[in-house]
């Protein structure tokens, strides 16, 4: 991290939801700082909290159904005070967002150019045809080809890599600040997967953007991040330097999760792999270590007592009692 | 690319499914139709797990539905252990389709939200018959076993109920009930987490080996069918491009669109991931195809002779077929 004071901060950011087996726990604690123009992934499996996470941090969750502790410091605004109709003067210019299913986040009946300028007509008080000419500009940005033509489109006339790619001009169409992407290639074949990684790292340079990836992938940011922070059942278990993580990594679920990665270079017909059992149940907090359940390395430490998160080198933290690179 | 040629077909006693110059085209309104696979031919032996791999829109789940005759391929010919299901009638057809199973990508969505999951399982064998209701109520035990789902916990509760990974489970369970020779699974894992997607990957070839099965495992990622195929063909825009066994295929990709592809896969490795190449572009519209070899209008050596000239399957070393004029080195 910076020593410059960070774009985005968060501190014990905690979200539980209501439900009918009691409050469940779907971020606990957790604290991530965001510097100016970084590139931050968060990696998890479905249920881990990562995309609660990014949702409570812009302030998109459910207001009844979701209880939000903690605070978040947006460039010297704590928004954890600021009341949710003022939000709205952070969202497309501050922070925007693409999410993960391109089909269904389009709106269906209404055509691609009154989709892209709509932000810019509301939120940069635009006139139509300067708007117009923006959303062109903005869609020649994300490699559409033929943009004039795609404005007067439908989201089912396009493919879904185009789709994702009208996802990406919405959300950039004001200039955020910080960018986040909610598993942006999940639902993309993985040609178009790369193609779309490689314009988003492009377009966060171009503009001087922080951008947060989320994905269950480690794969997929292990080229296009400056940080990874690693979740587990709510909880950030290791956060640390791309390369330091990929170098050093400290705690045997980071591990179980790089492990479980189909990978060109391993010989053929060989098995994978897996992290057995699942995470546990959130409405159930565990006493001990939330991994515990499924860690090959298991104590009777783990199961009665959480880790707290230490330290190792700069930026690097984990959470884990026998980490992989200690004495075990 | 994306060649036609049988040069790969084998003379084996052991080929349980032999598939000649299939096309499927669909109309797509006025005179214009969309040839979603365009003389495809290839064969499977006993045993193998045979993977078809290409990007969205390459065919490759209609070459799926088609070998199933679902609906009938428009020409061409599907040959399932000696008979003929192009031209069977619909009883017939019937009789031979427990042989050859389904599991589809979405694992959610093709189970029955209001069936509990021993009915589900146990429908096709209900449907088929098969045995009194204790033999079926204990082969549905068996098979939720088998998958690795404990029986006492999961027959009474509702698909709604488990997560993505266990939901395939159910789909496998299923798929299996009527003991299948060939078990054609459309993109099972491409819907699930990845450290899920292990789980039931190592479970099909579980099963492939409990159940004597025969695999045809439709995918897009090469990485994913790295780890379970025995024999891989690379499909474009309704045609074959190039069919090997797994390792001599990553190792020595001969198409570009192989090469494409094999380039495109994520590497855990901040360090390698920096410098990969990608693959420009998507793939021309399938009801207006390129002439000659399909690929050439993405490819990094297309040449005159591509624009003018279909490519077609030879081979490149043993048990390796390419349709390329210029294949890589």
């Amino acid at each position: 991290m910076s020593n410059l004071a960070p774009m985005l901060s968060l501190r014990d950011f905690s979200v539980s939801f209501d439900t009918a087996r009691g409050p469940l726990y779907a971020v606990r604690n957790v604290n991530i700082d965001v510097a100016d123009g970084e590139s931050l992934g968060i990696v998890g499996e479905s249920g881990s909290g990562k995309t609660v996470l990014s949702r409570g941090a812009m302030g998109l969750l459910p207001k009844r159904a979701a209880h939000r502790s903690g605070t978040v410091v947006y460039d010297d605004h704590d928004l954890s005070q600021v009341p949710r109709k003022e939000l709205r003067e952070y969202w497309g210019t501050g922070m925007a967002m693409i999410f993960q299913d391109p089909m269904t986040a389009l709106n269906p009946v209404r055509k691609i150019g009154s989709q892209l300028t709509e932000g810019l007509r509301i939120r940069l008080q635009m006139s139509k045809t300067d708007a117009q000419a923006r959303g062109i500009e903005l869609l020649t940005r994300v490699r559409i080809p033929d943009p004039e033509a795609v404005m007067e489109k439908y989201p089912f006339q396009l493919s879904g890599g185009m789709r994702q790619r009208v996802m990406i001009a919405i959300a950039l169409a004001c200039k955020p600040r910080l960018l986040f992407a909610d598993e942006p290639t999940t639902a993309l074949d993985v040609t178009v997967q790369a193609q779309v990684m490689q314009l988003l790292s492009e377009l966060r340079h171009e503009m001087g953007m922080s951008m947060v990836i989320v994905t269950h992938d480690l794969g997929v940011v292990a080229g296009h991040t400056d940080r990874i922070a690693v979740m587990y059942a709510g909880e950030v278990v290791e956060i640390a330097p791309t390369k330091q993580l990929f170098a050093n990594m400290q705690m045997p679920y980071t591990e179980a999760l790089m492990k479980s990665i189909p990978r060109l270079d391993a010989p053929s017909g060989l098995r994978l792999p897996v992290i057995s059992g699942r995470l546990p149940d959130p409405t159930q907090p565990e006493t001990g270590c939330s991994f515990a359940s499924r860690c090959p390395y298991v104590t009777d430490k783990c199961r009665a007592e959480a880790p707290p998160l230490v330290e190792i080198s700069p930026g690097h933290s984990y959470r884990c009692w026998f980490p992989i690179g200690g004495s075990r | 690319m994306a060649g036609s040629g049988k040069a790969h077909l084998r003379n084996s006693e052991e080929i349980i499914l032999r598939v000649e110059d299939l096309t499927m085209e669909f109309p797509a309104g006025g005179k214009k139709f969309v040839r979603a696979v365009s003389g495809i031919s290839f064969d499977i032996e006993r045993g193998e797990t045979l993977a078809i791999v290409g990007e969205s829109g390459c065919g490759k789940s209609t070459l799926g539905k088609a070998i199933l005759q679902l609906p009938k391929p428009t020409s061409g010919s599907v040959n399932f252990q000696g008979e003929e299901l192009t031209t069977l009638n619909k009883d017939a057809l019937r009789d031979i389709r427990p042989a050859m199973q389904m599991i589809f990508q979405d694992p959610v969505s093709s189970l029955d939200p209001r069936l509990s999951v021993a009915k589900i399982v146990d429908e096709p064998l209900k449907i088929w018959d098969r045995g009194d209701e204790m033999w079926r109520s204990n082969k549905v035990d068996e098979l939720l076993n088998a998958v690795g789902l404990d029986p006492a916990l999961v027959r009474d509760r509702r698909s709604y109920e488990f997560s993505g990974g266990q939901c395939q489970r159910i789909s496998i369970a299923r798929s299996l009930a009527l003991e299948p020779l060939l078990l054609i699974c459309d993109e099972p894992v491409s819907a699930l987490d990845v450290s899920v997607q292990a789980q039931i990957l190592n479970l099909l070839q579980d099963m492939k080996e409990r159940y004597g099965l025969t695999l045809i495992f439709i995918s897009h990622d090469l990485a994913v069918v790295k780890a379970v195929s025995t024999r891989i063909m690379v499909m474009y825009l309704g045609k074959v491009c190039e069919i090997s066994a797994p390792d001599e295929l990553y190792s020595r990709p001969r198409h570009h669109y192989t090469h494409a592809l094999v380039s495109s896969v994520p590497i855990p490795d901040p360090n390698v991931a920096a410098r990969r190449t990608t693959l420009e572009g998507e793939p021309p519209s399938p009801m207006d195809p390129p002439s000659g070899c399909r690929f050439r209008t993405r490819c990094p050596g297309a040449t005159d002779l591509c624009a003018q000239e279909e490519p077609q399957l030879h081979e490149v070393s043993a048990g390796h077929y390419v349709a390329c004029h210029w294949p890589r080195p």
